[in-house]
């Protein structure tokens, strides 16, 4: 990933580099003939190595990979945390195909995923594009739209329950203003979709705002200045030269929302639980109510699995898709 | 990184001094609609009950009340949680800087075996998706005894994958000269990471802080998950659980919110910099 690597506050760069710099265990090391000092020597860097990682190494594999190894267990069997687990083989997986309540928990989650990825992409884009220049007020703009990406699922939450509300929420009083008839919003299983995407939106615009950002900031502006003078006007400047730079941003991004679009759970949460009529219920409320309301574990975590398949398959496909275009996000 | 900072061809700033940009005419509204969620959370807080019913209501109330306020410190525990949610969040700054600091620095800079197994196994975390922890993690912890006490919350912030992926390309930018002089004047490696490393890291660690912040801060699925007592809820379940119970009592609904956005919202306009090139590191949240 070239453009969209991390972008981590760099130091003054060294004028040599890292790579000419000779390594550490030569300097220490140099002139020790005898071969039982060098091993302790190396067994002395050993320990002290695994010293430095092993406390975080442990943390986050002891609560990640080993808990990740228990949920394939744990779908292989019915169990619902006080009884004796009854060893079921794939039948949980077997079932998954067949569950009707899944299967419009998938639907949901296609139908936000469709929503929420493209507009997100599009929207950050727009916005980096509108904030990419020097004008009054701009840091302004700028705050104004950054801000709400510290708004947590609960505030959140919140605020989208009461501006959507039906009875007196500011969206109905901003139709009534305009003499159109009032919306359910929240409470209409037409419309609840979109509100929480509308809302996903406001918070996380940032993210996809700022990458765009940096990416545009990168773009060298002799070719802009060339492209130009060979007589290109704003908007071909745009399509042909400035959006074309900007591929592996756009790959990492849909990648990236993606991924997120599919694991919605949060707003969810704490907007509709769900509702109305089952309408916003995603694959992850289904899975949280399948393992902590019903306490299905087994269940619960053989429909994790699949969520996670799902996830690498589209992920993978993404990459590839991209890398067959020519772009490199990765 | 300095979205900030840095500026477009000389010629565009040179005619933006001329004439007003046609793109306020964008950007104007559109940061009105971004900002209006925050205006009504703030302006809601401190309306009175009265005329928040009243349709159409007014944008901005008639009389200023802090009874939102008083009604949500009298009937919650919201400073509890407050508290509850401050103490998670220093605990796991504090332990990602420390931890994900040494970890990063012993996978950039220190030769030992299984260094590039040990790193990769930890870059393969992060393909791992949160639900699939969930379940194994809250069997885990109650087996533990963790579950139901402040510190289900803590345990899964005391480091992340990410946290040690950031650090450690920190330190491979960092030029080695510095350390090798101080290790052969005979400090130990401990003493060179506290006393040369850490204070150049300076940017790495904000960035860090600021992403454990934000994600611990506003965590709401795993305490949801691991915590049903509301002695240790943390300040986004508490406020998500008094939601349910007081559904239509906004101007203390709303003040509870003040209470659990207020903070990131004044760390951000105070180091909005560093927010921004956290938010282009990860676009983690939730």
């Amino acid at each position: 990933m070239t453009d969209t690597k991390p972008r981590v506050p760099t130091p003054t760069p060294s004028p040599t580099g890292t790579a000419p710099v000779p390594r550490l265990v030569s300097v220490t090391g140099l002139g020790e003939r005898d071969p039982r000092a060098r091993r302790r020597r190396s067994l002395r860097d050993n320990l002290e190595g695994w010293a430095f990682v092993a406390p975080a190494l442990v943390i986050i594999l002891g609560l990640s990979l080993f808990p990740a190894v228990w949920a394939f267990l744990l779908s292989m069997q019915e169990w619902d945390g006080f009884s004796e687990p009854v060893n079921v083989g794939f039948d949980n997986y077997a079932a998954m195909a067949t569950d009707g309540d899944l299967q419009s928990a998938l639907v949901h989650t296609l139908v936000y995923t469709a929503l929420f990825v493209p507009t997100s992409v599009l929207l950050g884009l727009f916005l980096a594009v509108a904030l990419n220049r020097r004008i009054r007020f701009i840091g302004l703009y700028r705050t104004a739209i950054f801000v709400p990406f510290v708004a947590s699922a609960a505030a959140t939450g919140i605020l989208t329950t009461y501006l959507f509300s039906p009875q007196f929420g500011l969206l109905n009083q901003i139709l009534e203003f305009f003499r159109l008839p009032a919306q359910g919003w929240l409470e209409d299983p037409n419309q609840s979709m979109v509100v929480i995407t509308i809302m996903s939106l406001w918070g996380q615009a940032a993210f996809t705002t700022v990458i765009y950002l940096a990416a545009l900031q990168d773009i060298p502006a002799d070719l802009l200045e060339a492209a130009r003078i060979d007589g290109a006007n704003p908007w071909q400047v745009f399509w042909h030269v400035v959006f074309p730079q900007l591929a592996p941003v756009t790959v990492f991004a849909t990648i990236w929302q993606i991924i997120q679009a599919i694991q919605l759970f949060d707003l969810v949460y704490t907007t509709t639980r769900g509702g109305p009529l089952g309408a916003t219920e995603t694959i992850v409320y289904y899975l949280w109510d399948a393992a902590f309301k019903k306490l299905d574990f087994g269940y619960g975590s053989a429909v994790a699995y699949g969520l996670f398949a799902v996830t690498l398959l589209i992920t993978i496909g993404v990459t590839i898709y991209s890398r067959r275009s020519n772009v490199r996000a990765f | 990184m300095s979205v900030a900072t840095r500026q477009p061809a000389t010629k565009e700033r040179a005619r933006a001094h001329r004439r007003p940009s046609a793109w306020h005419l964008v950007l104007a509204p559109v940061a009105i609609i971004f900002a209006i969620p925050f205006v009504q959370m703030f302006l809601t807080s401190v309306t009175p009950a009265a005329d928040i019913n009243k349709f159409p209501r007014d944008f901005f109330p008639s009389t200023l009340t802090l009874d939102g306020y008083f009604a949500l410190f009298r009937e919650s525990e919201i400073l509890l949680w407050l508290g509850n949610t401050a103490i998670v969040s220093a605990i796991a700054i504090l332990s990602h800087i420390v931890l994900c600091s040494l970890a990063g620095y012993g996978f950039a800079r220190l030769t030992f075996r299984g260094r590039t197994f040990g790193f990769l196994a930890i870059i393969g975390t992060i393909m791992i998706p949160t639900q699939l922890l969930m379940i194994p993690t809250y069997i885990l912890f109650s087996r533990v005894g963790l579950i139901d006490s402040l510190g289900a919350a803590i345990v899964p912030w005391l480091a992340s994958a990410f946290g040690i992926f950031l650090m450690r390309q920190f330190f491979i930018s960092l030029p080695a000269e510095l350390e090798e002089a101080a290790l052969i004047d005979g400090c130990t490696r401990l003493q060179v990471f506290f006393r040369i490393i850490l204070p150049l890291a300076k940017p790495a660690i904000a960035t860090l802080a600021i992403f454990t912040l934000l994600g611990s801060w506003n965590d709401l699925v795993w305490p949801l998950i691991a915590i049903n007592n509301d002695q240790s809820f943390t300040l986004q379940l508490g406020i998500t659980n008094f939601q349910g119970a007081r559904r239509t009592e906004w101007s203390l609904l709303m003040a509870g919110n003040v209470v659990a956005t207020l903070p990131l919202i004044l760390f951000f306009l105070f180091a909005q910099k560093q927010f921004i090139a956290t938010m282009s590191f990860s676009g983690l949240k939730g």
